[in-house]
């Protein structure tokens, strides 16, 4: 144990030339996930980064733990095959909106409602980057892209919201450059099963500030909202809350005066909460809301690989391997004498 | 149906005759029943000599309902014996095959020989004690058909009621049921004074070598390979599936073998099958994936990453007709180009055939073998034939298999982490994660010599393709070389087959070479590479000709590899090859 806390960010940045376009949101993440390795007690020989194609694909790259820089959409497939061949090792799959939600929408489904436990971090730009900027399964209606020269006609898909409905037990949120990331990531770690964490991340060249509407300076307090579970929701500096309007079942935001939440009905994170969080990752600023951030839903049950290995175990109970035994099975007759010659 | 064929093939292997079978049934699950298309045969050959195919033409055809007379009986032999089931060629029957006047009545089966008996009827009467419904009763006529047949051929019927008895350990009434219709049929064929061609006729077992025997199919023998590869190699084995047919079977084998290491997965589709394999394979273990022509092609992606991370992986395609969805339940051997060219960049791959039920065993564990000592994934191309059908097996003495232990590499030689350097053999070392000191990364992007790191460097490219190209070309010096399977090594023609065509081939040979006739047979296991020696051992003869279920893939392979004039005998109709239509071809050929 001792040695695990010698590590420091060194023992996890490799010696490779990162490669992103400069003010890429993704040097921020990397740079949070290097931070938050040291303090999460785990071994870089144990731990695995996987990831599929894209420009956040490139993340294991730059990660000194063991690293498979996959094929486009199936990191969790392959992760899968990882973890239920050596259920010890901590595995990461680092993905994109197009890479998780399009091409691997059906492995990142999967993976999620099987609940294996590895952490996912989606990294949404809205955009495909590294085709050089194409619009995405999560692209805005009316995005303008060399693809949709005259906007986008097709609605996003809500990447929490697909999570959610896909059975995932651990949803969170995160922005790039905030300072709250590395608790996100340390909530996802500490989750047993699979913890989907979806982080806004800037593209500068192709889709620059989409989510500035949130993420500025000047509109964060207004517009977003930390959560933390057993705490009233609470955002604008405490100066609004999220309510619960019982007859339309709906959330409400609420002014709350002089810091008196209970008057104004704000409502207490409830991390264990399903519907609450389908009602918080759906919320939008175009529809009045803040944007939901932290650990939406936190609600454990059993890991696959745990089933798979428990069920393994339990089956060849008692049983011993022996090869011929096995070959000799079934209806089996003995030829006793020599072959006659025909 | 399916399951009767089963039955009379266990009996037939433990009265001795050596055997071979074609299971041959529609695609669709429950088909309606009496319709043309519905019909699912069985089709068994036995005898006291060696039997290598299902036979060209059969002797005796059991047609349950019109249906399967109409379709079944243009194979059966001149004067061979139908025995019908005329409780079922009523009005409704005879109509859903398109039959206007019942066959059993006018003389259009006046070339064979035909035994009506009211097998329906029979049967219920047989089983009344038991108080069935009609549906449930009339049920048990494939049992009472079957203890016919057990009495035709002097057979044990004990095998057979013990297998009811497991099989209805539930509902015993039903294993009832079934035991007397079994033994109504037998004592039919005892007792009633049938005249003419309905006979007792005793088979003599087959001359072979001594041992213990069990019937196996192809699905069976390659997933019991399979596990013996991965203990052979000291590994835990991963198999990643998606059900297809006619490939399922594997799955359902292996699910069931947890105490030898072996882990299944039902994935959710085929891609993510085979990308979980390599994701175990990455972790250590044996990835095995297994599929059928489309589903091969779903993978293909993915094979392109095991060969570039090169990572060990045994991918099992069980061929059927193709293209598209093609004929699923039919058998084909049209995937030999898919197997060897069918990626994108200049991707080689080790590919290997297995040509019988019982062969396929010895290839799962070859496969396993290249896979592990060569680091890189294998092609094990089997059919649709070959896995359902079953033949008697000589059980193997295990302690005649040499193991091949995997050394993962634990510690940098000379304290130098380099993934992809090289040994002889142009293998890269197999680092597991959650080994310290050896972190690295690996991907699907272009890789530096040695180092492994992303490398867009022409020269490299150019280097590391040669390196990829050359550590599979040079597993021709790790396998034997080509054999003549039957015959000598030059001559006037020689017939080449790979896969599952060996049956049929072999017969034809030996019958054309009794003739005195100058053929002779080679069989191709290393379709990729090809064994060192084949390109001479070719250039021997004056005449080559390649028999295939396909329009003439392995020809073009050899024609290209050795400039040989190879020339074509291809069949594409979901059937196995005649006998007699190789030998009509080497006749041809002979002039």
């Amino acid at each position: 144990m001792n040695e695990m806390t010698k590590l420091t960010i060194k023992d996890f940045e490799t010696d490779q030339e990162v490669r992103w376009c400069p003010g890429c949101g993704d040097y921020a993440i990397l740079k949070a996930v290097q931070r938050t390795m040291p303090e999460l007690g785990v071994r870089p020989e144990n731990t695995v980064f996987i990831s599929g194609i894209g420009c956040s694909s490139r993340f294991p790259y730059y990660m000194e733990t063991y690293g498979f820089h996959t094929i486009h959409g199936r990191a969790p497939a392959i992760a899968t095959g990882v973890k239920l061949a050596n259920p010890e090792l901590d595995v990461w799959i680092i993905t994109g909106d197009g890479d998780a939600l399009s091409i691997g929408g059906n492995h990142t489904m999967h993976l999620l409602r099987r609940n294996l436990d590895c952490q996912i971090l989606l990294f949404n730009n809205e955009i495909y980057g590294l085709t050089k900027g194409q619009y995405s399964p999560t692209s805005r209606v009316g995005t303008r892209s060399p693809s949709t020269p005259f906007g986008s006609v097709d609605r996003p898909a809500s990447p929490c919201s697909f999570a959610i409905g896909s059975g995932a037990r651990f949803v969170a949120r995160g922005i790039d450059t905030h300072k709250n990331l590395p608790q996100v990531l340390k909530a996802a770690h500490a989750h047993k099963g699979a913890s989907f964490v979806e982080i806004f991340q800037n593209c500068i060249v192709y889709n620059d500030d989409v989510f500035a509407g949130f993420t500025d300076k000047a509109n964060a307090p207004a517009n977003q909202i930390w959560l933390t579970q057993g705490e009233p929701m609470l955002f604008a500096g405490g100066g609004k809350g999220l309510t619960l309007d019982r007859e339309a079942l709906r959330l409400r935001v609420v002014d709350v005066v002089d810091g008196d939440w209970q008057a104004a009905g704000v409502i207490v994170h409830d991390q264990t909460n399903k519907g609450l969080a389908q009602m918080l990752v759906e919320m939008t600023i175009e529809h009045g809301f803040p944007v939901a951030l932290g650990v939406i839903y936190d609600h454990p049950r059993p890991t696959f690989e745990r089933a798979v290995v428990a069920q393994n175990a339990e089956a060849a109970k008692g049983k011993v391997a022996d090869l011929q035994k096995l070959v000799s099975k079934g209806q089996t007759w003995q030829v006793e004498k020599e072959p006659h010659v025909v | 149906m399916q399951l009767t064929g089963g039955q009379f093939t266990l009996s037939t292997a433990l009265a001795g005759n050596d055997l071979a079978t074609f299971p041959d049934f529609p695609a669709e699950i429950r088909a309606p029943q009496g319709t043309l298309f519905g019909v699912s045969a069985f089709q068994i050959n036995f005898g006291s000599t060696e039997v290598e195919t299902a036979g060209d033409a059969p002797d005796v055809l059991i047609a349950m309902n019109p249906a399967a007379l109409k379709t079944n009986v243009g194979q059966l032999k001149e004067g061979g014996l139908i025995i019908a089931d005329e409780g079922e060629f009523g009005a409704r029957n005879l109509a859903k095959a398109n039959y206007e006047v019942n066959p059993l009545e006018d003389d259009s089966l006046a070339r064979w020989q035909v035994m009506k008996l009211n097998i329906s009827q029979l049967t219920l009467e047989a089983v009344k004690p038991f108080g069935l419904g009609n549906k449930e009763a009339l049920r048990c006529k494939n049992m009472w058909t079957l203890g016919l047949a057990l009495w035709m051929f002097g057979r044990d019927r004990k095998p057979i009621v013990d297998w009811l008895n497991s099989k209805f350990a539930k509902a015993p009434t039903l294993a009832e049921a079934n035991i007397a219709a079994l033994n109504a049929g037998h004592a039919y064929g005892e007792t009633a004074e049938l005249s003419g061609p309905m006979q007792q006729h005793f088979i003599a077992p087959a001359p072979v070598a001594p041992g213990l025997y069990r019937t196996v199919t192809g699905a069976e023998s390659i997933s019991l390979g399979l596990v013996a590869g991965a203990q052979l190699a000291g590994l835990p084995m991963f198999f990643g599936g998606y059900p297809i047919t006619p490939a399922s079977a594997i799955l359902h084998h292996l699910s069931r073998l947890k105490e030898y290491d072996v882990t299944t997965f039902q994935a959710e589709d085929e891609i993510a099958a085979i990308a979980s394999a390599i994701g175990a394979s990455y972790a250590g273990s044996l990835g095995v994936t297994s599929s059928s022509g489309p589903g091969i092609a779903l993978k293909t992606e993915a094979i392109g990453l095991a060969i570039m991370t090169e990572l060990p992986l045994v991918i099992v395609n069980s061929q059927r007709g193709g293209p598209s969805t093609g004929l699923p339940t039919k058998t084909e051997q049209s995937d030999l180009y898919q197997a060897v060219y069918g990626r994108n960049g200049d991707a080689p791959m080790p590919v290997i055939a297995a040509r019988s039920p019982a062969d396929a065993f010895d290839c799962a564990i070859e496969a396993v073998r290249l896979s592990t000592q060569f680091m890189t994934p294998v092609m094990l191309l089997t059919d649709g034939y070959i896995a359902n059908a079953a033949e008697p097996w000589k059980v193997p003495d295990m302690s005649g298999y040499a193991p091949f232990p995997v050394a993962f590499q634990e510690e940098a030689p000379d304290g130098k982490l380099l993934p992809y350097s090289r040994d002889e053999k142009l293998k890269r070392p197999w680092i597991k994660p959650g080994t310290p000191g050896m972190m690295h990364r690996i991907g699907g992007i272009e890789k530096q010599i040695d180092t492994g790191h992303i490398n867009y460097e022409a020269g490299n490219h150019q280097a590391m393709t040669d390196i990829r190209q050359n550590k599979v070309l040079g597993i021709a010096d790790h396998i034997p070389d080509q054999d003549v399977t039957l015959g000598e090594a030059g001559g006037r023609l020689a017939i080449v087959g790979w896969g599952s065509t060996f049956g049929p081939i072999h017969q034809a040979v030996r019958r054309m070479r009794a003739r005195g006739h100058d053929v002779h047979h080679i069989h191709i296991r290393h379709i990729w590479p090809l064994p060192k020696n084949l390109g001479d051992l070719l250039k021997g003869y004056e005449k080559i000709l390649v028999p295939e279920m396909n329009t003439g893939q392995l020809k073009t392979v050899l024609r290209d590899q050795y400039l040989v004039d190879a020339r074509p005998l291809n069949k594409v109709s979901g059937q196995p090859f005649r006998i007699a239509e190789i030998e009509a071809a080497i006749e041809s050929a002979l002039g």
